[in-house]
């Protein structure tokens, strides 16, 4: 038998008979060809002067992305550092991702390669402006030589290298190679920022044009010469394992190649993505549960309030907050907020292509945000070096922190997939959107209990802040993330403590854009606004009062109050609310207004911001971010919960009953910067965690009650 | 066998008539500017054109097509098209892009029924399509933005 001339209908004919089962997978055998999906590196010859910066012999310049590009801009940013310190001209620039390499393209906040927290314009500043500085000193220096000029008399201006003595000039290709070859400088002077010529102004986005026209490729879309579709079945239990499967009726499915048994459930291989699903539908798995989380989010609420009676870490603890709170002539106030789950449901659900060449060696086609880790987990399921492991950085369809996982979990079930199916052929490894909203990873809950007081002069007397959540980093001691923003909140409290509990929980949890500032921003901008409007002062006069040694915060509290005109009548019917914060180093202010809409839910008219990023490499995307934060966080505070049922498995599956935010729920954002020469700060998730308290405060305003349960829509009747 | 035009030509799909258009575009054709966001309807990501109209070609069997006539992003075309994409990137509306795809279908067909449309049009010829990186603002305005241009 001919293995190279079985078609698919012919493939699983046979498969259905169990005649010829572990053959199925070797299909038309090694060398399987990528057919579309981008490589490593830029295509053509190419010379690097450094590992950031790499010459065509036409000029174009192509910066190599250390960081992954899932909609935040990283591309075009570090592409424009780049290019200003290079003096080269936009239209001649270009970007592609790096290759996976820890040592190289460590993020300098990591120690690692790796794309979160908001670091890749922060941590690659100084770094990409020295690459660039570098790279165009070596092309000057080639230049003189050439020319036999003192370099000193060479310039460098939109891409064009000029001798004004000798009348000479010429194209960065023109002198590449042999720039490669000069000795890169020691100390390479910067501009100064007032010099800056691209930084600071906007610009469009090198990955636009692809994204309308249908041509970005994105893992999805990775394409290779007989490549299988792989799916999963998961539990709907964390934790639970699989007891048993009946794959019969699976293997019955036209197009099904194979079905194997993986540690993180069963596997299904198929010629095409329909076939993977119904083969997947068809199986009949019984599941062994007795190490499964099998708690309802319910009595997950109910076993936190019970934890605060326990040890817990003492994350803030100045003045003396039981006296304060104790004191006479006191006007105290209790709150307790519960946080729900959430998932980050990317548009690009998980996935990622692996193939393995003649020579042994893999690659991978991923939307990688930890590359290093990709790579070692990959090597270490399937069995081969690391040094032969590729990882091909896809462009992502979002992540939100998603993709960013230690120890590459995702990447662990997506190699035992393609391991277990022989490595043959190339295998395409994809979640649903089921498996997404039920796969955990999630924002854990939080319950937070706070209580506070204000005195008969109205002064804050005291702030005393319980939470209860697992820990993202899965820490035994304090983990920052569950209290930051909280901790270090920015107001001249004199007596303030705050405890965390990090309860163990079977539910696997992760970052979420914006990570703990998702809850902590939450509880104490608006537990803030009621103490002070029981002082009876002015939310943003209030807060101002407060902020005496936090002038960054000022700036983006007054300007946002200026472009909002906080303070003017507002139309019938409507209220405003106020919220700043700090995340990542970024300070963002947001005023909502917001009314009593369809059904009794909110309906957000209209959002101000201002931030405060240090120098703003590209207004136009921050703009986009700042826009973007606050619609992805107002969805989340409207309508979304992942809850775990009776028994412990998840309700929600997909876009149904996981609601995202939609265009008729967008608000207008108008977004004003600070002008500033600090050095440049994240934008990908600090417009997130104001956009939940501000909008609150208004309804709190609007209905007179306090939003202590999230969503802001559970219990309200459409 | 199916037999339907696929962005003006002829294709016969063989395999299963269940098959949602949607994987008979991106697996059979290997056409992947359509996108697979949540497989039943609820996000847009999947839009097509099918007879001039919008269509979720994830919920869209391939044997409702016979001799039915389908376009894709890749070959959309026309002065709706060329308006809605010159206004999608002269804003910059996509950040992570995944999404924009559908979008941009479904703003097409909005301006070729309706060349001025409202806000409240908008919303309602929009609100089937979900951006997760929340890019609406952009969409809102490169509509009005193309609209304008249509009008000359």
């Amino acid at each position: 038998m001919d293995l190279d001339t079985i078609r698919p209908s012919r493939r699983a004919f046979l498969a259905g008979t169990g005649l010829v089962i572990g053959l199925t997978l070797v299909g038309r055998q090694a060398g399987a060809a990528l057919l579309q999906g981008v490589p490593q590196g830029a295509p053509g010859q190419q010379t690097d002067l450094n590992a950031f910066v790499r010459v065509a012999p036409d000029g174009t310049v192509t910066v190599l992305s250390k960081h992954l590009e899932m909609g935040q801009g990283p591309y075009t940013g570090l592409t424009t550092i780049v290019a200003e310190e290079l003096d080269a001209d936009w239209a001649q620039m270009r970007v592609a991702a790096a290759p996976a390499d820890d040592d190289v393209y460590k993020n300098l906040a990591f120690g690692m390669q790796g794309t979160g927290g908001s670091t890749s314009i922060a941590n690659s500043y100084e770094q990409l402006r020295k690459a660039g500085a570098t790279a165009k000193a070596m092309l000057v220096a080639a230049a003189a030589e050439e020319w036999g000029v003192p370099a000193g008399e060479i310039t460098v201006e939109k891409g064009r290298i000029r001798h004004q003595g000798s009348g000479k000039n010429a194209g960065f290709g023109d002198f590449a190679e042999k720039a490669a070859r000069m000795e890169a400088p020691a100390e390479v002077q910067l501009k100064d920022p007032k010099d800056f010529v691209l930084i600071g102004k906007d610009r469009h986005k090198l990955d636009t044009d692809e994204k309308t026209t249908g041509k970005a490729i994105f893992t999805l879309d990775v394409l290779a010469d007989d490549m299988l579709i792989a799916m999963v079945a998961h539990s709907a239990h964390f934790g639970a394992t699989v007891k048993s499967f009946d794959d019969g009726e699976a293997r019955r499915v036209p197009g099904v190649v194979d079905v194997k048994q993986v540690p993180q459930g069963i596997a299904v291989y198929a010629e095409n993505t329909f076939a993977a699903l119904k083969g997947r539908a068809a199986l009949r798995i019984e599941w062994d549960l007795s190490k499964a989380e099998t708690r309802s989010s319910g009595q997950i609420y109910e076993d936190y309030r019970a934890a605060m009676k326990g040890d817990s870490f003492e994350a803030a603890n100045r003045g003396d907050v039981s006296q304060a709170l104790t004191a006479e002539g006191i006007t105290s106030m209790d709150t307790e907020i519960v946080f729900p789950f959430l998932a980050h449901a990317p548009m690009e659900p998980l996935d990622a292509v692996l193939m393995q060449r003649e020579d042994g060696s893999i690659d991978c086609y991923n939307g990688s945000q930890f590359p290093g880790q990709d790579k070692a987990a990959i090597a270490e399921i399937c069995g081969v070096d690391p040094s032969k492991v590729r990882i091909n950085v896809q462009l992502a369809g979002g992540s939100f922190g998603r993709r960013a996982q230690f120890g590459s979990p995702y990447m662990r079930e997506a190699a035992a997939v393609f391991k277990a199916s022989g490595m043959k052929r190339p295998v395409k490894h994809m979640w649903t959107r089921e498996d997404d909203i039920r796969g955990g990873f999630y924002r854990p809950i939080y319950v937070h209990s706070i209580r506070g007081a204000v005195d008969k002069d109205g002064n804050i007397a005291g702030w005393d802040h319980t939470i209860v959540g697992q820990s993202i980093m899965n820490k035994d001691e304090l983990d920052e993330t569950t209290v930051e923003g909280t901790a270090d909140m920015p107001y001249a409290i004199d007596n303030l403590r705050v405890v965390a509990h990090q309860p163990k929980l079977g539910v696997p949890v992760l970052w979420w854009r914006s990570v703990g500032h998702t809850h902590t921003a939450f509880a104490v901008e608006t537990f803030l606004d009621r103490l002070l409007e029981q002082a009876g002062k002015d939310p943003v006069e209030g807060r101002l009062a407060l902020l005496k040694d936090s002038p960054r915060h000022i700036g983006v509290l007054k300007k946002v109050a200026e472009i909002a005109d906080w303070g003017a009548p507002l139309a019938e019917g409507r209220q405003r609310g106020v919220a700043v914060h700090k995340s990542f180093d970024t300070h963002v202010a947001e005023i909502a207004e917001v009314s009593l809409g369809d059904g009794g839910l909110p309906k957000v008219h209209k959002v101000w911001c201002a931030v405060d990023c240090g120098v703003a490499v590209n207004p136009n995307i921050i703009h986009a971010q700042m826009e973007g934060g606050i619609g992805y966080g107002l969805g989340a505070i409207l309508f979304d919960s992942i809850d775990l049922g009776d028994g412990g498995a998840v309700r929600q599956s997909n876009f149904n009953d996981y609601r995202s935010l939609r265009i008729n729920e967008m608000p207008e954002v108008e977004v004003a910067i600070i002008q500033s020469n600090e050095a440049p700060t994240g934008v990908g998730e600090p417009g997130v965690p104001p956009i939940g308290p501000a909008v609150a405060n208004a309804w709190r305003r609007l209905t007179g009650r306090p939003v202590q349960r999230l969503p802001l829509t559970s219990g309200l009747v459409a | 066998m199916v037999n339907f035009t696929l962005n003006g030509r002829e294709t016969t799909f063989d395999g299963d008539p269940d098959t949602p258009l949607l994987w008979v575009i991106r697996d059979a054709e290997r056409l992947t500017g359509t996108k697979y966001g949540c497989g039943i309807a609820q996000c847009g990501a999947c839009t097509v054109h099918v007879d001039g109209m919008t269509a979720r070609s994830c919920i869209t069997p391939i044997s409702a097509l016979e001799g039915s006539s389908v376009t894709t992003i890749e070959a959309i075309d026309g002065p709706e098209a060329k308006a809605v994409q010159a206004a999608w990137q002269a804003i910059d509306v996509p950040q992570c892009g995944y999404c924009q795809s559908g979008q941009i279908m479904s703003a097409v067909s909005l301006l070729q029924f309706n060349p001025a449309p409202s806000d409240a049009d908008i919303d309602g010829a929009m609100t089937g399509n979900i951006c997760r990186c929340a890019t609406y603002k952009r969409i809102r305005q490169a509509i009005h933005d193309a609209a304008k241009t249509l009008e000359g």
